[in-house]
């Protein structure tokens, strides 16, 4: 636990389902649960390179702007997906390529 | 002991992201990423970023997980039979995450990492307060307005058009 190829290991596992997620699923909202997913491993890469070299907490000021900024991502995603959902009635990503009705 | 603790948190993190991707019913899915976040949080508490894992709890589980919950359940009909979550990229995606990934691990394993050791800081809340006051307060006030924008942009957007 106190080698840093560890977390990196995590967070590069977490990177590469999160994309897998995106590229993969159909429905608007498990998209967004792999961006998630990213965001967490790059969140999990700061804040080990902060502990590991030699707990500067500049990598923990990042994370917490990461975290901000997918709160405000969220909300924003979620009030477009159920707009979609109104005008298509289906949050397929795939279905709904269309700007206008 | 913390050994073992630390590498039962691991595995706990990767089997249930590993849920969220591949889960067939979205709720499922939402709630294995409740799980994942959870077991980041406790790899923060292993890295000693204390304030950061508090943070993760309130606004990850708290605030982004529930408001994923409402959008599932506004727009999914849970009685509905899905045949497949998944598209038709499957297997190309497949392909690529294994590439990124060995990638990746490659870069991780061959890279000489300069570490340097120190020791456990008696919290970090009062250290990321000053850091956020004097070093970071540009991007801490845009980060308020990016919060603001958001909010209104989030309910313009989901409010009925007449």
């Amino acid at each position: 636990m106190d080698v840093l190829q560890n977390y990196l290991v995590v967070a590069a596992i977490l990177f590469v389902l999160g994309i897998y997620g995106v590229m993969t699923r159909r429905n608007g909202i498990a998209v967004l649960m792999g961006i998630e997913l990213i965001l967490n491993a790059a969140n999990l890469n700061f804040v080990a390179f902060a502990r590991f070299g030699g707990m500067n907490l500049s990598g923990h000021i990042f994370a917490l702007f990461v975290i901000i900024m997918a709160a405000a991502e969220a909300a924003v995603a979620l009030a477009i997906i159920i707009n979609l959902y109104n005008h298509f009635r289906t949050i397929n990503v795939d279905e709904a390529g269309k700007l206008r009705r | 002991m913390t050994t073992i603790i630390f590498w039962i948190f691991v595995l706990f993190t990767v089997v249930s992201a590993f849920k969220v991707v591949h889960s067939h019913n979205l709720i499922y899915a939402a709630l294995s990423l409740l799980l994942t976040l959870f077991g980041v949080t406790a790899l923060y508490v292993f890295l000693w970023a204390d304030f950061l894992a508090g943070v993760q709890i309130v606004v990850y589980i708290g605030g982004i997980l529930i408001l994923l919950l409402f959008g599932i359940m506004l727009t999914h009909k849970i009685t509905s039979i899905q045949i497949t979550q998944l598209n038709m990229q499957r297997g190309v995606a497949g392909a690529s995450a294994l590439g990124i990934l060995i990638i990746l691990l490659w870069m991780i394993f061959r890279t000489p990492w300069f570490t340097m050791t120190s020791s456990e800081p008696l919290g970090t809340v009062r250290e990321i307060g000053i850091l956020l006051m004097s070093d970071y307060l540009l991007p801490f006030e845009v980060a308020s307005v990016l919060l603001l924008a958001a909010l209104i942009g989030a309910a313009m957007l989901s409010r009925k058009t007449e």
